[in-house]
């Protein structure tokens, strides 16, 4: 294994998660190149200008859940990774009486004393369930048949920490609500309609699931992963500079980057990987491709059905891919006026999503090709912490809005601007003269962030995010390993175990995969 | 070329339980003991006299049987060669038009699905018939390949003439260049002004051809064959299902479904079968693109193989059906006996069975308990049996070109 071609990798897309692969690749002793088709490394964490002088983290706008050991493996601080201000998530009301939602603490509006408790226990126990499943995350999910060791050995830590790390009352009860949907729950524990609206946001954003959904209590874990490493923040500079402090990383372990290179096929013979061709025509050679692109356009675009099993190609066609989330930049001409908040507070999360049911109504549009009215948002304006985003007393506001089907009905053409009015004037009914601030927008709709981005569906994960294509399962049995039938090609993207946001996780766990099938492990 | 357009049939008519083919009305005819039963949802006959008489037909006169409830599909497209050499575990990039090729398919896992043939029509334009429905399994093999894939089962009309004058009779009938059609050959031709595809294949091991016509002239095709009996030149028989099976254990054609459980249908772990394991190892090419189960064959040939469906002789004159099989008198199971029938051409218990094998290797013994019955009461005895590699009847005359004239 010392020859170099033996372990020359090609890594197919240079997103965070691709590049924390290759990063481990090389340090590993891998002679590694990323190629990324867009001019700018970072995939989904990126920085991006949608007018002249306004500057937004063009799709992932809160730093979440950067994993701490790939930080620290990685030495992502030394190469400039800043995580920017803390912020907390602020739900904005109609009348001014916001609730804050901290990490561990609900303040605001007319919270009773009930729910204050209740939210501080419910935050504390539902952190236990998450880390109960931790075990989970940073490894290969186990195989169900033919085990090796260290599945059996993740399946023991989970029971073991199922068992005796929760103790026999809070595992009873995680059995009970692991499956059920976060509707019910929250009806359980709290009274105050607006908090149990602006939780079950975490429960559901960026999936096509309604808070009624069956297993949105396993999606909101899966939230509060991040949450049981470190909080939510604003880097300063954007997500680009999350992706720069990664290239910077990789760079410095040796491994080479080219942007600009689009890869237009995975080059497969008797059955094995054997490079990439680009749009080019230029042909790399590569003893192992790995893919950062989603599972669609990995085997049926750039490997090709016909080197792939009839049901395999079939069983990946069908996975559950359409994104359900629209991303809108508005450059400001000053800084909102909403009652209530302070300019500090505008620099927080700022969520839109009234009660349960506003969040269920918004869900069930896209459930029939359309789009509600009143959608759920998510807002950040990173100019209040980042003053290089807009120009001086201008700003800009990042939104995420939900749920916004990929397969819009009668198309997207025509019915963007439609969308984007919608939007600001439901900010408008909370920021009075909001609309007559807004000097420029860019919307990217699931079918954009599928074009600019590169994911099948536009999905924010890759890959719709619910039990039947998670662990084990993720994207679909039979590639949930982080490698292929194809001998010699990877999974090391979000449509990966463990699945999206700024993680760098799927990438570090189809990075360890990788060094020990090299050492010989299956 | 470009394929014609196919006319698709009326509807089946749902009050009807069991569809009629269009030779019906001859079928119904010839039937004299009316013992149908339904074979892809067509009304069949089992038995159109006595089982002996048509079993003879096809050993030493000629035989005709309905074969429009096989399932075709008609497949073409650019990509046609590609999706088809993907599809099946045979290198069919070769196969040159105007002949036929038999082939099987199986699942990721390297199970079979089903076996069959298939027809290079016309350049480019395939036909794929199979014993069981597949075409939910053809569209999904084709995602991301430029191909057409239609079902023509109810489209063509399709009789089998099988037996030692089959050539004859065809020839008497109207139908000329039989002579330099090889076996495995297609020939379009014409009779008495309608087009007729003739392919030299069958399932009987002997000589013997398929007649693939339009719907509407089955009858015109029937008639014309049956005439040369009227005229009293040949003998010609029509056969149902029961004749079919007993020709088709001595040829050795296996049946899925029959023979072995098809991945489609196995519920439980280890209840489908590799194509190693029922003697179709012969069909596996791996020295060619990639195909369906290729992965999971390939590891599979590097180890020892589990089973194997035979071919096997039980010695005596007690019927074997459904017999479990020993290593010894009295020994240890190691199998069963799927399919089996008393062969009248060479007297001797014929059957599939179904043979473990330990650590690769074959049994070196194999015993047959066999129950039967004497005036209601029951019996027991052993019997030993014999794995044959060769199929119990293969005649010369199956491929000898041209074919005698008897």
């Amino acid at each position: 294994m010392t020859n170099t071609m033996d372990k020359s990798v090609v890594v197919v897309g240079g997103g965070h998660n691709g590049l924390v692969c290759a990063t481990y690749l090389a340090k590993a002793g891998y002679k590694v190149q990323v190629l990324e088709a867009r001019d700018e490394i970072g995939g989904g964490a990126s920085t991006t200008s949608f007018a002249q002088g306004y500057k937004v983290s063009g799709l992932a706008h809160i730093l979440h859940s950067l994993n701490p050991k790939v930080c620290k493996d990685l030495a992502l601080e030394q190469a400039g990774l800043e995580r920017g201000v803390a912020i907390e998530t602020i739900a904005l009301a109609r009348d001014g009486q916001h609730l804050t939602l901290g990490k561990d603490s609900a303040t605001g509006g007319s919270l009773s004393s009930e729910d204050i408790a209740a939210y501080t226990q419910f935050k504390k126990e539902f952190r236990r369930y998450a880390e109960a499943l931790k075990p989970m995350m940073m490894t290969k999910p186990p195989r169900l048949k033919g085990m090796d060791h260290k599945d059996k050995f993740t399946l023991a830590k989970i029971g073991w920490k199922l068992r005796f790390g929760l103790g026999t009352d809070s595992m009873r009860e995680f059995f009970r609500v692991g499956g059920i949907n976060i509707y019910d729950v929250l009806n359980e524990e709290f009274d105050n309609p607006h908090l149990k609206g602006a939780m079950a946001v975490d429960a559901v954003m960026g999936l096509h699931m309604g808070p009624r959904t069956p297993t949105t209590v396993l999606t909101y874990l899966h939230r509060l992963w991040g949450e049981t490493d470190a909080g939510q923040s604003l880097p300063s500079g954007g997500m680009g500079q999350v992706a720069n402090a990664l290239s910077t990383a990789a760079s410095n372990a040796g491994v080479s980057i080219r942007t600009g290179a689009k890869v237009q096929r995975i080059r497969v013979e008797n059955g094995k990987a054997v490079g990439v061709e680009l749009a080019t025509g230029e042909q790399i050679d590569a003893s192992m491709v790995i893919s950062n692109a989603d599972a669609k356009s990995t085997f049926l675009d750039l490997v090709g059905t016909r080197e792939l099993d009839a049901m395999f190609a079939h069983r990946i066609h069908k996975s559950r891919t359409k994104g359900t989330v629209a991303k809108l930049h508005l450059a400001l001409n000053g800084l909102p006026q909403i009652e209530g908040l302070s300019a500090a507070q505008l620099g927080q999360r700022l969520l839109i999503a009234d009660d349960l049911q506003y969040v269920e109504h918004a869900f069930n549009h896209a459930k029939y090709g359309e789009y509600s009215d009143k959608p759920v948002l998510e807002i950040t304006i990173p100019s209040i912490s980042d003053s290089s985003f807009a120009p001086q007393g201008h700003h800009v506001m990042s939104i995420s809005a939900s749920f916004v089907p990929y397969a819009l009905k009668g198309g997207w053409e025509g019915q963007r601007e439609a969308l984007v009015k919608n939007i600001i004037a439901l900010i408008e009914q909370y920021a009075p003269g909001f609309s007559a601030q807004v000097l420029a927008s860019e919307l990217l709709t699931p079918v954009d962030i599928e074009e600019q981005y590169h994911i099948a569906g536009g999905h924010w994960h890759h890959g719709e995010l619910a039990i039947d294509q998670m662990f084990m399962m993720r994207p679909i049995h039979g590639t949930a390993q982080y490698d292929t039938p194809i001998d010699g090609l990877f999974l090391c993207g979000a449509c990966a175990h463990p699945g999206g946001g700024v993680t760098g996780v799927p990438g570090h766990n189809a990075a360890q995969r990788i060094i020990a099938m090299g050492a010989g492990k299956k | 070329m470009m394929k014609p357009e196919i006319q698709k049939a009326p509807p089946h008519d749902f009050r009807e339980v069991l569809q009629k083919s269009p030779f019906h009305a001859r079928v119904d005819e010839k039937s004299l003991v009316k013992s149908w039963t339904s074979w892809n949802g067509y009304q069949t006959a089992r038995v159109y006299d006595t089982l002996a008489s048509e079993y003879f037909a096809i050993r030493s006169s000629c035989s005709v049987m309905d074969l429009t409830p096989m399932e075709k599909y008609r497949i073409s497209g650019p990509d046609a060669v590609d999706f088809l050499n993907r599809l099946v575990t045979r290198d069919v990039s070769k196969l040159k038009p105007h002949r036929v090729t038999y082939v099987a398919w199986c699942n990721d896992d390297g199970r079979v699905l089903d076996d069959g043939t298939i027809f290079h029509l016309n350049e480019g334009d395939y036909r794929l018939c199979s014993q069981h429905h597949q075409l939910d399994w053809l569209l999904m093999s084709s995602l991301g390949m430029d191909v057409t894939i239609e079902e023509e089962t109810h489209e063509v009309a399709a009789l089998s003439v099988q037996g030692p004058t089959a050539f004859s009779v065809l020839t008497a009938a109207g139908i000329s260049g039989l002579d330099v059609l090889k076996a495995f050959g297609i020939m379009h031709t014409q009779l008495n002004g309608f087009d007729v595809m003739v392919s030299r294949t069958g399932f009987t091991g002997d000589l013997g051809y398929e007649l693939w016509v339009e719907p509407t002239q089955a009858l015109p095709l029937w008639d014309a064959i049956f005439s040369v009996q009227q005229r009293g030149l040949y003998d010609v028989r029509p056969i149902g299902l029961d004749a079919l099976e007993m020709v088709r254990i001595e040829a050795g054609f296996i049946m899925p479904g029959d023979d072995f459980n098809t991945a489609e249908t196995a519920i439980r772990a280890g209840h489908d079968r590799s194509p190693f394991e029922v003697g179709l190892g012969w069909v596996v090419s791996f020295d060619k693109p990639h195909f369906t189960g290729k992965k999971a064959l390939l590891k599979e040939q590097g180890e020892p193989i589990k089973r194997r469906l035979v071919k096997l002789r039980v010695e005596g004159n007690k019927p074997p059906a459904d017999a479990f099989l020993y290593d010894a008198k009295k020994g240890r199971r190691i199998g069963e006996i799927k399919t089996s029938i008393w062969s009248p051409v060479l007297k001797a218990n014929l059957t599939m069975a179904d043979i473990e094998y330990r650590k690769g290797q074959a049994p070196r013994e194999i015993w047959a308990e066999i129950f039967y019955q004497k005036e209601l009461g029951w019996h027991a005895t052993w019997a030993k049996c014999e794995v044959s590699e060769q199929p119990f009847w293969n005649h010369p005359r199956r491929s000898a070109t041209p074919p005698d004239s008897f």
